[in-house]
């Protein structure tokens, strides 16, 4: 690929003047090779803070039980299912990034595809203590696996969709590390053999004895693209199934067809915000802006607003089958979380989803850091309240009248929440201290053929078409990282 | 004879390196290794290094996953203990498909890495053979072994017309972490 020739039309992906192999390295090691800047500090003091407000508050709940949640006896499932599923959906954009983009051979993955693969870990990891901690007694966690119940001879039922998220949501966590530790091996090698002492003996440790050989880089490439073969269809069967334990159920509002591919396409929406709100303030403080560009940063709104659509698409067509079913239960179900005691979150969903991401639409605002990084947390906030919606408004007003409640969070539920928002960033900046933050080898890729300055240096020598150099050097304009004005005074 | 062990020659570019690959071999002189900070297409060939099979080791570790997902499951809801749910059929094989799904992914997926990680001699701890720090870096670099190719003027001549930065005459094969 060094030699590999790309269209001068296309936009760089990597920016700069005079980058080369070691300055890559250079520039991406910075934070792991030095001590950490105020800025981290301060960040990983908020999110230690939130991490132990977590420990707190899981341990109540373990302590005295599920009754310090806000849950009754109509609405069993409210906050804790909530967020499992805003993490896990979260979770889906790293998968997506490694693995179906490179299936389809989008380089641009290759400067984010380390830390999204990162914050899916992580956030899985804060997902699956929502289930450990949602069970009540989280020491017979274990019977969710395939043992005899009770060690009799009765066997968990594997038709049942919860039993299959124990499998999906074990395999997705592991394969998802497994994929991301393989690809960090390279990159663990290059700060071992710049490293001294210490820590040079862990990072050989965690090398696992890394040479790059060309045996080794072959056999690495293949593994690579088999496992995005692999997890491309494992991350679509995950939240597909995440769906089902909503959709095989008899529950109004929830027993529908459409919910797989409208959660896989909203994970995907919640995970590339999550990316997004994570990678602009790091390119900014780790001072990655060459590496993550605002080609990148443009690509993924897109994605946001493709996504988003389609979200908004399955909203809508949500309610018209609701109307078109006939049926009272499911057109009471979707008549109240419009217009019921919900109707806040409802619109708040709407708003932030469907609405608002529109504004992508708008070149100015897709390429401005400030409003991507406004609209990554409202998209946050609306793929929070859509699973808020489903759960809640579909369980509190039940089939019998009675019954009817409304369901409030304890302070208990409150605290969990923002803990595990603080376990997610305490993990993720301890990642960025500890990893390199950026796939150096894969960047390195990039060099020759689409970084700025290689087709900058096609320009001057005038190897390009004259109209497409144009249009190249216009591209640029959007990018913060390039100075338009000395670019153009050169040729 | 001196006691020169190994001759690296460092490029600062893939395509001088291919270049030198390609010189060596017109001087025929034997290529025992090389090590790149990234991978470099096309040049396995150069080298005539096989195909990898771990492909086909993936599909027979995947396959493996699927077989014992649904055998555990036939065993379980089938022949061990057959549960009536609504007088609907024990063998409910649309059922079975998400979990034998899940597990053909897990077994490929671990399987194919384990063999990778084990046929690549990589594990935690193990002492990293490396020839030269800076291949991990911004080097690519040229192994020759230097007792099979007793000649190291001439390797010298056509590795410094190919273009290599820097030329070094180890007497040791690798670098030692201690």
């Amino acid at each position: 690929m060094s030699s590999h020739h790309e269209s001068i039309l296309r936009e760089p992906l990597v920016t700069g003047r005079n980058i080369t192999y070691a300055k890559v390295t250079n520039d991406i090691l910075v934070p792991v090779e030095n001590k950490p800047n105020k800025a981290w500090w301060i960040g990983f003091t908020v999110a230690a803070l939130g991490a132990l407000l977590w420990v707190v508050a899981v341990s109540y709940t373990f302590w005295f039980g599920i009754g310090t949640w806000g849950l009754n006896k109509t609405v069993g499932w409210a906050w804790d299912i909530t967020g499992f599923v805003w993490w896990v959906g979260i979770g889906h954009a790293g998968t997506l990034i490694s693995a179906v983009l490179l299936l389809f051979r989008q380089n641009w993955r290759n400067s984010i595809n380390r830390s999204a693969e990162a914050m899916t870990i992580f956030a899985v990891i804060c997902a699956a203590t929502y289930i450990v901690s949602h069970m009540g007694r989280p020491w017979l966690a274990y019977w969710a696996l395939p043992l005899p119940n009770q060690f009799g001879s009765l066997w968990v039922n594997f038709n049942s969709p919860l039993v299959w998220d124990v499998f999906a949501i074990s395999t997705y966590f592991s394969v998802s590390l497994v994929f991301w530790y393989t690809g960090l091996l390279p990159d663990i090698a290059t700060i071992r053999d710049r490293a001294t002492g210490l820590r040079r003996r862990i990072y050989s440790v965690l090398s696992f004895g890394w040479t790059g050989s060309v045996k080794t880089w072959q056999r690495f490439e293949i593994v690579s693209l088999i496992l995005a073969g692999i997890s491309t269809p494992l991350v679509l069967s995950v939240h597909t199934i995440v769906s089902m334990d909503f959709a095989t159920s008899v529950i109004p509002g929830w027993h529908t067809t459409i919910f797989p591919p409208y959660f896989v396409a909203g994970a995907i929406f919640s995970g590339f915000a999550m990316v997004q709100t994570l990678l602009l303030i790091a390119r900014k403080v780790l001072g990655f802006e060459n590496y993550i560009t605002m080609f990148h940063i443009e690509s993924m709104n897109k994605v946001i607003i493709l996504t988003g659509s389609i979200v908004g698409v399955a909203y809508l067509t949500e309610l018209f089958i609701a109307w078109y079913s006939g049926a009272e239960y499911e057109q009471y179900a979707f008549l109240n979380r419009v217009s019921g005691p919900y109707w806040w979150a409802y619109w708040s969903m709407m708003t932030c989803n469907v609405i608002t991401p529109q504004l992508f639409w708008f070149k100015k605002l897709r390429t401005s850091i400030a409003a991507s990084w406004i609209l990554s947390i409202i998209v946050n906030i609306g793929m929070w309240f859509e699973r808020f919606v489903i759960i809640v408004t579909s369980l509190h007003r039940d089939y019998l009248p009675s019954s009817w409640v409304m369901f409030y969070p304890s302070v208990i539920d409150v605290c969990i929440f923002i803990g595990s928002i603080g376990v997610f960033f305490t993990l993720f900046l301890l990642f960025l201290r500890v990893l390199p933050a950026i796939a150096i080898a894969e960047v390195k890729l990039l060099l020759k053929s689409s970084s700025d300055q290689a087709k900058q240096k096609l320009i001057r020598e005038d190897s390009v078409p004259k109209v497409e150099a144009e249009y190249y050097q216009e591209s640029l304009q959007k990018f913060d990282s390039v100075s338009t004005e000395t670019e153009y005074a050169k040729i | 004879m001196s006691n020169t062990k190994y001759i690296l020659g460092h490029f600062e570019d893939p395509d001088d390196l291919m270049h030198g690959i390609d010189k060596l071999h017109e001087s025929n002189v034997s290529i025992y290794d090389v090590y790149t900070p990234m991978p470099i297409h096309g040049i396995e060939d150069k080298l005539g290094i096989k195909r990898s099979r771990l492909p086909k080791a993936a599909f027979l570790f995947g396959i493996t996953g699927t077989v014992t997902a649904f055998s555990m499951l036939y065993f379980m809801l089938v022949l061990d203990w057959p549960m009536n749910i609504g007088g609907k059929p024990a063998f409910a094989f649309p059922d079975f498909i998400p979990v034998m799904f899940e597990l053909t992914v897990l077994f490929c997926a671990f399987g194919m890495v384990g063999t990778f990680f084990f046929s690549s001699h990589l594990f935690p701890g193990r002492a990293p053979r490396v020839m030269d720090l800076r291949a991990t870096n911004d080097r690519f670099v040229i192994a020759i072994d230097a007792k099979d190719n007793p000649y190291p003027d001439k390797i010298n001549d056509i590795l410094k017309d190919a273009g290599a930065v820097e030329i070094l005459h180890n007497e040791r094969k690798y670098v030692s972490y201690e």
